[in-house]
């Protein structure tokens, strides 16, 4: 069902035990080493060679140096303007949060297929993002209740509300509140899982139809690799926008969590 | 009719959101370079509330693809 040819674009997503953990198992549940784990595994090796590299601390900054500057610098200014000072505590974290998900999304869409490697996303599936969301979520809570008390309801009711207003006002804000950590991992599991069906679907084209003769392969698989090439550089794009949403947005919950409205 | 086809048809309708979403992003990006032209130098001030917007605009698009993904693949 669903599929062009032989062609699964849904394959891509499908978890694999790797090195023979399938049958690793701890209180009942199977902890097996699976390709999404592996990939996670690369990327924070990923993160942590890029960002080690650029710390030798010259004076007169080489280019790695400059690039890593580019990105704590980047994050800098994200919470200094939506968090204000307050939000200076929490660039760590956020800088974590970017460039994990960022590494992450690049490295999904590294082209080394054909070496016979299958590059595996894990930011396409809703588990990861779900948990980075509720992590998020949870510190806006965990902030929020412990610097503003029970004052922290106040978020729900804007100021100048009218009294006969707040009850609803309170519910429509309470619900908008509530669904932040879907929305937060659903966008950037989506956009992933999106783009490289659609480039896999593409792909489909260019191989049956070159399967169904050279007319077919010139009027339908050039215009559809010439298109891939196109989404490919599209996706790039997209990768990092998610990434930086991702970031931003963490960054504005931050700032109702320790400001308040 | 089919169950199996009414899914598929299903699925098709709801990529018409996606459609939406791209008129919706649109008007995001195009609104802003419209005042952004303007004003040059407020603009770059403004680029945190516009990938809000963006994020706001696209999330619904995403939402009909999750629909017609779920149709296709668990319904």
């Amino acid at each position: 069902m669903a599929e062009s040819g032989k062609i699964d674009p849904m394959h891509q997503f499908a978890i694999e035990p790797m090195f023979g953990t399938d049958h690793w198992a701890l209180g009942g549940y199977n902890i097996a080493f699976t390709n999404s784990a592996l990939w996670m595994v690369i990327s924070a090796i990923a993160l942590w060679a890029f960002v080690t590299m650029g710390m030798k601390r010259q004076l007169v900054p080489g280019r790695w140096q400059m690039a890593v500057e580019f990105f704590t610098g980047f994050i800098d200014n994200l919470m200094l303007s939506s968090a204000g000072e307050a939000g200076k505590k929490y660039v760590p974290y956020v800088f974590s949060l970017f460039m994990f998900i960022l590494m992450a999304n690049l490295l999904g869409l590294l082209p080394i297929g054909i070496f016979g490697l299958h590059p595996f996303t894990f930011t396409s599936h809703f588990t990861i993002t779900g948990v980075l969301a509720i992590l998020s979520f949870s510190i806006v809570l965990i902030v929020g209740f412990v610097k503003h008390k029970l004052h922290f309801f106040s978020l729900f009711v804007p100021h100048g509300t009218p009294l006969p207003m707040i009850p609803f006002i309170f519910v429509i804000e309470l619900v908008s509140f509530m669904v932040r950590p879907f929305s937060l991992g659903l966008r950037l599991f989506v956009a992933m899982t999106a783009g490289h069906v659609l480039l896999k679907v593409l792909a489909g084209f260019v191989i049956n139809s070159t399967n169904a003769g050279a007319g077919f392969g010139i009027f339908v698989g050039v215009p559809s690799f010439a298109l891939m090439v196109a989404i490919s550089a599209l996706e790039m794009l997209v990768a990092c926008i998610q990434a930086y949403v991702f970031a931003l947005l963490t960054s504005l919950y931050i700032n109702d969590a320790e400001n308040l409205h | 009719m089919d169950a199996e086809a009414a899914k598929l048809i299903g699925a098709g309708l709801a990529a018409i959101g996606a459609g939406m979403a791209a008129l919706g992003v649109g008007n995001v990006f195009g609104s802003f370079l419209e005042s952004a032209l303007r004003n040059p130098s407020a603009a770059d001030g403004q680029q945190g509330r516009l990938f809000i917007g963006f994020a706001a605009a696209e999330l619904l698009g995403l939402l009909a693809f999750v629909v017609s993904m779920i149709l296709i693949f668990v319904a």
